[in-house]
């Protein structure tokens, strides 16, 4: 391990990669201030520029922006009450009436520290658990990699957004679909091509996460008629006060990080669960550790209640990274994107990734330290410079991300085709987000759709065509019960209101 | 009585999985595949099926809450107008070139959301794209074909 781990520092520490730390880290605190604009839209928009890399430095670019994105998004909860992505929505809870009390500096050291010993301290889980669990997953066959596709599936559709089960299902079954255009991997048949040579070689990763997240997010923006710029205007406005902690806050912090960092690594490494439940969970636990008096402080501007969803949340970004490095199979929406980055350099996470690539496996763990290590550096006294300079107007940054989205995917098949197939995706995508149709299943089953097949493929082979696989081995009827167990549950939710 | 949205997209998922359904099925296999327990098309038909029950389940459980979108505040005219306009830059863009298409469809896009400072409109249009191919071309070497400024002589 000691190897690895100096391995990965010597990529980690390279000029180049620290500078795309720093870069990731800035773009993403960007992008996650924005209301709306989530870090899969980072990523996304990240992917074109990633594929002029060698994979090291593409995947620590891509942490760089996630960590930044969450951070950004606790920021706008904090200052403004309007949380960017949903991992942040627990930490406006306090984060924002200490804000109003004067203490937004405060509240902002508050949650880089718990954010930073929050991934710290799970970057540390992982970097033990991976190696480990990479060992353990060496004995999974085909049929448990199925079967845990099919649970990663059902959890995240579960998960992605209350009540909405069977949309979200209904979205992964698209997702499966739109994976299936092209070329047989097999057999080399073409399938849904509509006798069109430009579905042949199916339909891009990138041009579905830029048609699903970037574009359709800018159209939707228009449709609403919101301002997402507002919110940094707002906060490039607003007088933080001073960052330094005292003793007993400083004291408060510590007490509760080591529990919340244990709490979010947990559920963050659970498919499907991801910073938004974990934050949440963290909470909601912390309100019952602490003593009666500091319970009746619980969103009236808690040091508790806001280090607890900070740690939490950031916890369960790291951890969500175990099941995509030691599985090959990502457990939320970003790390799918991640994957399907990574599948477009041609490496296949998973056990293996640790063998073949060493280089890969740890110097993205070794960037998360350095990513934590920029955004309480730099990131936190920037924090009202780099809203003010996000304070652009809508008229200007709507057309910028469209332009970004159509000119990543032009420069990446110079084909018009792809341009008009991601507007219409991006258009479709609009609709379906207007009713509350999810878009994280979907990309999380086009990205897992061939290995889901092919694994599939396998085990009916080995099975001679018989269905029996999915209880013939123990490992893979207890990942199957769990699936059929989340299924069952929320489809009684789904009919039960009336 | 009135259907709900969800009910009618539910409806058209259930219409374009029974259409994936049958053209599943209209896949051509080889003829030593024709039996084998799987072969190019045994997963597209699974998803046909499995697409079809989840929306049929979808179009008959009651509806939890009303989920109806107000039409009237959304704007449309706008968005009607991006997708023309991001349509437009694609058919051009092979044909006038990246520099000329992109500034041209971002200076539209600004004006038609609303933007009225022309110093900031032309400045991130055509030196904005500029840069943009200067550090595409210069700096990661990625070569963009552009015939209008291979005419003019800027670009090889």
């Amino acid at each position: 391990m000691i190897e690895g781990i100096l391995i990965g520092l010597n990529t980690a520490l390279s000029l180049k990669n620290i500078l795309m730390v720093m870069m990731g880290c800035f773009f993403g605190t960007i992008i996650g201030m924005l209301p709306g604009l989530g870090p899969m839209t980072a990523i996304a928009l990240m992917i074109p520029i990633t594929y002029g890399f060698d994979p090291a430095t593409g995947l620590i670019l891509m942490a760089g922006v996630y960590y930044g994105a969450v951070f950004g998004g606790s920021t706008s909860s904090i200052l403004i009450n309007a949380p960017g992505v949903p991992g942040t929505v627990a930490t406006s809870f306090d984060g924002y009436p200490m804000a109003q009390q004067g203490k937004a500096g405060k509240a902002l050291a508050i949650a880089a520290y718990s954010s930073f010993a929050g991934g710290t301290i799970a970057a540390i889980f992982l970097l033990f658990a991976a190696p480990s669990l990479s060992k353990v997953s060496l004995a999974f066959r085909s049929p448990d990699y199925f079967a845990l596709m099919v649970l990663g599936l059902t959890a995240v559709s579960a998960f992605s957004s209350k009540g909405q089960f069977l949309k979200a299902m209904m979205m992964a079954i698209l997702g499966l679909m739109l994976a299936t255009v092209g070329q047989d991997t097999l057999s080399d048949i073409p399938r849904f091509v509509f006798n069109n040579m430009n579905l042949s070689d199916g339909i891009s990763f990138v041009l579905v996460v830029m048609a699903t997240f970037a574009m359709s997010e800018a159209l939707t923006i228009i449709l609403k008629g919101t301002d997402p710029s507002s919110a940094a205007k707002a906060i490039s406005l607003k007088e933080l006060g001073s960052i330094k902690l005292n003793k007993e806050e400083t004291k408060k912090t510590l007490k509760t990080i080591p529990r919340s960092s244990v709490i979010g690594f947990i559920v963050g490494v659970l498919p499907g669960a991801g910073s938004t439940i974990a934050s949440f969970l963290a909470y909601g636990m912390e309100r019952n550790f602490v003593n009666k008096e500091e319970k009746e402080k619980f969103g009236k501007g808690s040091v508790h209640g806001l280090s607890a969803p900070e740690t939490a949340n950031n916890a369960a970004c790291s951890g969500s990274f175990v099941p995509l490095l030691t599985l090959g199979i990502p457990g939320s929406g970003t790390t799918a994107v991640m994957l399907g980055a990574l599948l477009g350099f041609g490496i296949q996470p998973g056990p293996r990734l640790y063998m073949t690539n060493p280089e890969i496996f740890w110097s993205v763990i070794m960037s998360m330290y350095i990513g934590m290590v920029i955004l309480l550096i730099l990131n936190l006294p920037l924090i009202p410079y780099i809203a003010r300079i996000l304070a652009v107007p809508r008229t200007f940054l709507i057309p910028m991300i469209l332009f970004f989205s159509v000119t990543g995917i032009y420069l990446m098949s110079f084909n018009t085709f792809d341009i008009f197939l991601m507007i219409g995706i991006a258009v479709v995508a609009t609709g379906l987000r207007l009713y509350k149709f999810p878009m994280p299943p979907l990309i999380l089953a086009f990205v897992l759709g061939g290995l889901m097949e092919e694994n599939l493929r396998r085990s009916l082979l080995i099975s001679d065509g018989s269905f029996s696989f999915l209880w013939d081995r123990p490992l893979t009827a207890i990942i199957l019960a769990f699936t059929i167990l989340i299924f069952s549950w929320q489809s009684y939710l789904s009919f039960k209101t009336k | 009585m009135k259907i709900s949205s969800v009910k009618i997209i539910s409806l058209l998922f259930f219409i374009l999985s029974a259409f994936y359904l049958y053209t599943a099925y209209q896949i051509q296999v080889f003829a030593f595949d024709e039996d084998a327990p799987f072969n190019a098309k045994t997963f597209p038909i699974y998803l046909g099926y499995t697409g079809m029950f989840l929306s049929a389940l979808r179009i008959v459980l009651p509806e939890k809450t009303s989920e109806e979108v107000d039409h009237k505040v959304l704007d449309y005219k706008k968005v009607i107008f991006l997708v023309i306009i991001m349509i437009f830059y694609g058919l051009t863009i092979l044909r006038t070139g990246f520099f000329l298409s992109t500034s041209i469809f971002l200076l539209f896009a600004y004006y038609f959301l609303g933007e009225r400072r022309w110093k900031w409109m032309l400045l991130f249009s055509f030196p904005f794209v500029a840069l943009f191919m200067f550090l595409l071309h210069g700096v990661l070497d990625i070569y963009l074909r552009d015939p209008l400024l291979k005419y003019i002589g800027i670009i090889g």
